[in-house]
């Protein structure tokens, strides 16, 4: 069949007030946005600079402090791992928090009823600062182990491989979602930052301190402790036990609060 | 168009909008009145999505809000000038606007220009900003998509005379090139030099719409004469309601042909007979919301 059937001429709509076609914003523009409303403040640019600080400074003092045995990329990007495992989950936090705080959500979500978008956008321009500055860490690192060595004079050591990388991304991916969730449920900048270091910091330490007490406890932990279950990701050690730990806890700590989180926004009334 | 049916919205037993319904017609500014608490700013949160009605539907042009493609590009919004990121700066909350609906860059200067702010002022941050001058954000932010309607609570607070005025025949040229505005104040005078039409709302109902002629003329007539007290006793015996005022002046419902009979009848000569005007709305406007408004309580 050759004859070229021409495209139907859409009709001018109906509506006196459409009088020129309004597509749907695109999500890839809405992640623009709010990949831009994480830096455009003071508060956020010197977060976002945080991060590049942070791996120079963990990197520097490796170099200056740790014996010449202990120079090995592992001592690199643990230094580094620490300051981006408390800034990434930071970042996701203001980025939902900031909105109710702040109560930029009246022209946000005029802007873009569907709350929901609203939400994925920021999850993606969260999850795109995470990926990006673990990269620059990584290189940072990689920069922080051939300098070391090159001035110590000892060999150089690569001791992290490819998967144990890529389980500690995943690990701070699991760190930032924490602060998601908590930004989603609590909507108040400081509460949701409290509330972070309070379930990070303090709860593990509780947690082992009843593990060591209570026998019963002891089995119990690695199925409801989200911060044990990381930190299999950090060390590398996934077993297949390590991967349902990970996933039992991350139901219970992150996937149950987010369902929870996201319809309260989706219905609340925006003040 | 802005089309409210019904609107309703229930917090518990309380009921904060009742069974709203009003049209804002295009190439006309429709003025939103009523006291603090009478529930114009949750009629408009309502309309533009951020807060769910129970009952009831409110739509732009024929469509429900939620289901506009892109809003910003339809319906301006301004609901509280203070609800912006305080720590950026007046251009950035502005380019922010601009990138979501996807509008070219020059928009923004543009509207800058447009709102009154200069250079220097958009590059400060927003913490820094008057009331005012938020306003004049506020209402850039609702411009810059070149909606056809607009939806404004409050936008006069904290502006000075000149923005005042500034505000109304911004108002007054948008409604007149064909855009709908719909805008609300519990300041009569505020409302009465721009709006076309009226709706006003207290306790959660609307007590009385129309155009303001329409409201205006249904009034009544203020009458002055050396004998007040008999002039009363004849209007009252004729079945009109009296009002006694100063200098011997009477304010009552029946119309100044009305009054002009019974006080020929009963020989009184008038030394004015008018119209109530401006002020007689006012009257209307405490009179029609006396029973929502807080101070009625206590008067």
């Amino acid at each position: 069949m050759t004859a070229v059937i021409d495209t139907p001429v859409t009709t001018p709509p109906a509506v006196a007030g459409a009088r020129r076609t309004v597509s749907r914003v695109p999500l890839g523009r809405l992640v623009g946005v709010e990949l831009r409303k994480m830096f455009d403040t003071r508060a956020g640019f010197w977060l976002m600079a945080s991060i590049g600080i942070a791996n120079l400074l963990a990197t520097a003092s490796v170099i200056a402090f740790a014996p010449e045995k202990a120079q090995t990329y592992d001592s690199f990007a643990a230094a580094i791992g620490f300051p981006m495992a408390v800034i990434l989950p930071m970042v996701a936090v203001l980025a939902v928090t900031g909105e109710f705080s702040q109560r930029t959500g009246l022209t946000t979500f005029t802007l873009v009823p569907h709350r929901g978008r609203v939400l994925v956008a920021k999850a993606l321009a969260s999850l795109t600062v995470a990926v990006v500055s673990m990269l620059l860490a990584f290189a940072v690192g990689a920069l922080g182990n051939l300098v070391g060595t090159a001035i110590s004079g000892a060999g150089t050591v690569w001791d992290i491989s490819f998967l144990h990388a890529v389980y500690i991304v995943l690990g701070n991916v699991v760190g930032l979602t924490l602060g998601f969730t908590l930004g989603l449920v609590i909507r108040n900048s400081p509460g949701a930052i409290v509330g972070y270091f309070v379930i990070s910091l303090v709860l593990p330490t509780v947690l082992s301190l009843l593990a060591g007490l209570q026998s019963w406890f002891k089995d119990l932990q690695p199925w409801v402790d989200l911060n044990y279950a990381q930190g299999a990701l950090f060390n590398g050690t996934m077993t297949s036990t390590a991967w349902a730990h990970l996933a039992v806890t991350g139901l219970l700590w992150l996937v149950v609060p987010i369902v929870v989180g996201v319809r309260m926004v989706l219905r609340s009334e925006i003040k | 168009m802005i089309e409210v049916e019904d609107l309703t919205k229930s917090y518990g037993r309380v009921t904060a909008v009742d069974h709203v319904s009003f049209t804002a017609a295009p190439g006309r500014v429709t003025g939103f009145l009523g006291p603090n608490g009478a529930g114009k700013s949750t009629t408009m949160r309502m309309m533009v999505g951020l807060t769910r009605a129970t009952s009831g539907t409110a739509t732009v042009s024929g469509r429900r809000f939620a289901d506009l493609p892109n809003p910003g590009r339809e319906v301006g919004v301004l609901l509280d000038a203070s609800a912006q990121h305080a720590g950026r700066t007046g251009r950035e909350i502005l380019t922010v606007a601009q990138r979501t609906m996807g509008l070219p860059a020059g928009h923004v200067d543009a509207m800058l220009a447009r709102v009154g702010l200069t250079d220097d002022e958009a590059e400060r941050r927003v913490r820094h900003y008057s009331l005012g001058m938020r306003q004049r954000l506020g209402i850039a932010t609702a411009l810059v998509g070149e909606p056809e309607v607009l939806v404004l609570d409050e936008p006069a607070n904290g502006l000075d005379p000149a923005g005042i005025r500034w505000m109304r025949d911004l108002l007054r040229d948008y409604a007149d090139q064909g855009g709908t505005v719909l805008l609300s104040s519990h300041l009569l005078h505020e409302i009465e030099v721009v709006a076309d039409d009226l709706v006003v709302i207290g306790n959660g109902r609307i007590v009385a719409q129309g155009t303001k002629a329409e409201l205006l003329s249904g009034v009544g007539t203020v009458v002055r004469s050396g004998q007040p007290a008999v002039l009363a006793n004849a209007l009252a015996d004729a079945g009109a309601s009296v009002t006694t005022g100063q200098n011997g002046a009477l304010t009552t419902d029946a119309d100044p042909e009305r009054v002009g009979a019974i006080a020929l009848s009963a020989g009184v000569a008038l030394s004015e007979l008018r119209a109530a005007d401006g002020d007689g709305l006012e009257e209307m406007f405490l009179a029609l919301t006396a029973d929502s408004q807080r101070e009625g309580a206590a008067a």
